[in-house]
């Protein structure tokens, strides 16, 4: 025979060639020296003083930003961050910070820094957010939900620059929260010299979407809902980091999170499924931290029928909350009895779920005038969070337990998440699965985010319920550094809330996190996310 | 051939006029107004709507709607996504690419499998062989391809580790786009990791590509039987063999080729076979392609994708049933003119 033909043995020949490929030596591996963190979402910004998602802190804070001060990954004790050190005066109205003098901010394709990090940068960085007058301060909607729900325009009086590494905060009041409040996410440093330059090309909306910090990585790219690409900062102050590059792959579904981590496309995957089956795999390790964060249920209490409290409190017995806990956090997690876990130190074992009784709900049902019961709409999140691991499930569990008391249940869930989550703050949901992750250990975080009148406007009151009473109390509980006396406050508060019942909370639930062996370094915090400092892959 | 191609370009003119129509149609029946459905500018003030009332000639009769929208088709004009405000001409082309290579490199794939099969069963006709490839090519057809997709998934992903489940390439390659096509993208890259990424994009190729071109190579066996049978039939061959040919000669030369012929002209129709079995393929391996953005469009009842997709998609079918005819042609003069040889 005297033609060759291409035969199917010969492409089978030639494909493997390809594949198998010629160099091998494993050092040169790009993969070797590179992270992949399969994350759950995608990032809104780039800047954490501008949300309070978890999914964007995750993704931003610890990365790229640094803080004047931070929390002890170990025990949540505040230690130095940017400023070595800091004095507060006796009646803790004056807080001055001395600065390191040697901290480099990155330098990147669109921004070379000229000078290290001095005063300058911190009073910007705060200012941008208290000032309204300030050029920066309207650049990305003027809403930065954390410090605003903190009310810290009102608590500062001024920030001074003493000199090039001394900066003074002068407080209206004295603020017991107000530490705690500035190692949180939000309180990144940002860059001066950047934010001027970015004035001078006219391109002011790129400081929170081309993001310049201190922290140990640098941004390199972003596919709008596809990755994130970090490189390591390699005059990261407190040393170079390891790695060669940091990916972000967003991979919103659970189970295609979970089948990329076996496949060996990622190398940690968040908010994982099949705890057992991951415990099983040799190669992988199952992680979890008890977090600062609860789940709820919670009542657009500006709509009927939930702007009538009894109405709110029927359906806090209607609830069957430990059903839940088995099958939504299947055991892991702990019944919420108050809106802050049992580990803050504001918690009160006189504060106790609401039981669990049909009887008593269809009373206060009839009592309200709703004996027939009614048909509502119920918004359950598109995304698992540590506070509601699947909240689809959750919402069935409560139409199936809302049926009994004749109330008919529409669930909600097809938006995308940030669609979701503005489409809530604006009030067009009648009652929400949410949760909230804390942000620094203060228990003044639960309060005054969720529920206060203030954080209605800036969208982390999802369930409209403004009560002065209550807002008076968490104020007064700012006032004083006494513990036991803000304790007693936050207790009235935490009264109030089973009272009025704006929202339900369901559990208080561990964040867990699966990786392969080969990843070594403490990752998870309790509070405020991840962190990949220090992280490394062998 | 001048008769041959007016024919296709006069079925390519009614064939795009229906098309346009069932789109422009589709933003009346849509829910919502039917000029956001169309433009997609959800976000519009009272303003800039009027102008775009105005621009799409909404104040006059449905024939002129209709011509105005035409006319913003051809400039490449789909309106914007709902989902993610960006045009949807470029949400497209950004697109198109990968589902245009995980296609034919499935349809290259199907063809120098299933057509060389097929020839084997068809020279074996009635004997174990035979009868065994018709069985595969049975099984192979029948097979769902999502199921086929998951299991891949979860044998050769998930227990084995062997091969991705999921994308084009390994996040870790930063690859220029350039063509879109990956592997073309990487071979003009340069990139210290060349080579590595080359590797692993075409890692990434072998599952979906295997899923989607299974169902093809199935038919592309049976048809290159049946064809090789039809020519090992007729009477130049049994000229040959009189001749005193061998039968390998009688294959490579006579055979192969006439039946080849047969097969490409079928290689066209299933080619929309080929790329709706891409678009479920593409949301089981997460491929960065069209089906996949319009399967999720849907979702995300995003409308004017939906009336994009739905265009690009079946013009670009269309373009590829139109070049495959052409060549059909090109290889076989009985094709382009029918007075010959009869």
């Amino acid at each position: 025979m005297a033609h060759f033909t291409l035969t199917p043995p010969y492409y089978l020949a030639l494909l493997l060639l390809v594949l198998t490929g010629c160099d091998s030596n494993e050092a040169l591996y790009l993969s070797k020296q590179s992270i992949i963190y399969c994350s759950e979402g995608a990032p809104e910004s780039f800047n954490p003083q501008t949300v309070t998602s978890g999914t964007t802190i995750d993704a931003t804070a610890n990365q790229l930003y640094n803080r004047l001060i931070e929390f002890d990954p170990a025990d949540n004790s505040i230690i130095p961050g940017i400023a070595k050190s800091w004095h507060v005066t006796r009646d803790r109205k004056m807080v001055t910070f001395y600065l390191h003098k040697d901290i480099q901010f990155h330098q990147t394709s669109y921004f070379t820094p000229t000078r290290l990090l001095n005063a300058d940068d911190i009073v910007f960085s705060f200012n941008r957010m208290l000032d309204e007058s300030h050029q920066y301060h309207a650049v990305s909607g003027a809403k930065y939900p954390f410090f605003q729900n903190a009310q810290f325009a009102e608590l500062i009086e001024s920030i001074e620059k003493i000199n090039d590494h001394t900066v003074r905060f002068r407080l209206s009041h004295s603020d017991s929260s107000f530490l705690a409040n500035m190692g949180s996410n939000s309180a990144v440093i940002l860059s001066k010299e950047y934010a001027d330059q970015l004035v001078a090309r006219d391109a002011m909306a790129d400081i929170d979407m081309l993001p310049i910090g201190t922290g140990p990585f640098k941004f390199k790219q972003y596919s709008s809902g596809a990755f994130i690409r970090y490189e390591p900062h390699t005059d990261y102050w407190r040393g170079k980091p390891q790695l060669k590059q940091l990916v972000f792959d967003i991979s919103p579904r659970d189970t295609s999170r979970l089948i990329k981590l076996l496949a060996g496309e990622c190398d940690i995957i968040a908010y994982p499924i099949a705890h057992e089956k991951i415990k099983q795999h040799p190669n992988l390790i199952l992680e979890s931290v008890t977090s600062f964060n609860v789940g709820y249920f919670g009542f657009n209490t500006s709509k009927p029928p939930f702007n009538d409290p009894l109405v709110r409190k029927a359906l806090s017995y209607a609830i069957n909350k430990q059903a839940i806990l088995e099958t939504v956090y299947t055991g892991q997690a702990e019944i919420a009895n108050g809106l802050i876990p049992n580990s803050s130190w504001a918690y009160d074992s006189s504060i106790t779920s609401q039981e669990y009784s049909i009887a008593k709900a269809q009373k206060l049902l009839t009592e309200a005038g709703y004996s027939e019961g009614f048909t509502m709409d119920l918004w359950a999140m598109p995304v698992q969070r540590a506070y509601n691991p699947n909240a689809i499930t959750m919402a069935k569990l409560i139409q199936a337990d809302l049926q009994k008391v004749g109330i008919k249940v529409e669930i909600v869930s097809d938006y995308e998440w940030s669609t979701f989550l503005r489409k809530v703050s604006e009030g067009e949901h009648q009652s929400v699965l949410l949760g909230w992750s804390a942000d620094h250990p203060d228990p003044d975080n639960f309060f005054s985010t969720l529920l206060s009148c203030g954080a209605i406007a800036t969208g982390s009151n999802r369930t409209f319920w403004c009560n002065a009473k209550f807002d008076q109390l968490i104020q007064s509980a700012l006032q004083t550094d006494n513990i036991n006396i803000r304790k007693a406050y936050y207790l009235k508060a935490l009264k109030l809330i089973n009272d009025e019942v704006p929202l339900i909370p369901i559990a208080h639930s561990k964040r867990y996190q699966a990786r392969a062996k080969n990843i070594n370094g403490k990752l998870l915090r309790s509070i405020g996310g991840i962190d990949f400092n220090g992280v490394t892959k062998n | 051939m001048l008769i041959f191609t007016l024919r296709r370009l006069s079925l390519f003119f009614f064939t795009m006029l229906l098309l346009t129509i069932l789109s422009f149609s589709l933003s009346f029946l849509f829910p919502g107004e039917q000029l956001i459905n169309l433009t997609g500018q959800l976000y519009a003030s009272p303003e800039y709507l009027e102008a775009l009332a105005h621009e799409y000639h909404q104040q006059e009769g449905i024939l002129s709607q209709y011509f105005s929208y035409l006319t913003h088709l051809f400039h490449g004009d789909m309106g914007y996504s709902m989902t993610s405000q960006l045009p949807i001409t470029s949400e497209i082309f950004n697109r198109l690419p990968a589902t245009i290579e995980l296609t034919c490199v499935a349809l290259l794939v199907a063809m120098f499998f299933g057509i060389p099969v097929g020839f084997v069963a068809a020279i074996y006709h009635r004997k174990v062989p035979d009868n065994f490839i018709l069985a595969i090519a049975m099984i192979g057809y029948s097979i769902p391809v999502f199921w086929l997709g998951m299991l891949a998934i979860l044998v050769f992903s998930i227990q084995l580790g062997w091969l991705p489940s999921a994308g084009q390439i390994s996040l870790l390659f930063e690859i220029k786009h350039v063509t879109g096509l990956q592997l073309v993208d990487i071979l003009l890259s340069d990139s210290e990791y060349k080579w590595q990424a080359f590797q692993d994009a075409s890692r990434h190729l072998i599952l979906p590509v295997i899923v989607v071109a299974l169902a093809p190579a199935t038919i592309f066996m049976r048809l290159a039987r049946s064809a090789m049978l039809e020519v090992l039939d007729t009477h130049y061959i049994k000229a040959a063999k009189a001749k005193g040919l061998t039968f390998s000669q009688i294959i490579y030369r006579h055979g192969m080729r006439n039946a080849v012929i047969k097969v490409i002209r079928d290689v066209g129709l299933q080619f929309a076979n080929l790329v709706t079995i891409a678009m479920v393929t593409e949301v089981i391996f997460s491929w960065p392609g069209i089906g996949r953005w319009l399967i999720e469009s849907i979702y995300q009842r995003d409308y004017t994708a939906i009336q994009g997709g739905l265009i690009v998609l079946s013009t670009f079918i269309f373009i590829v049933h139109i070049i495959i005819d052409f060549v059909y042609a090109a290889l076989n003069p009985l094709a382009r003119e029918p007075h010959h040889g009869t």
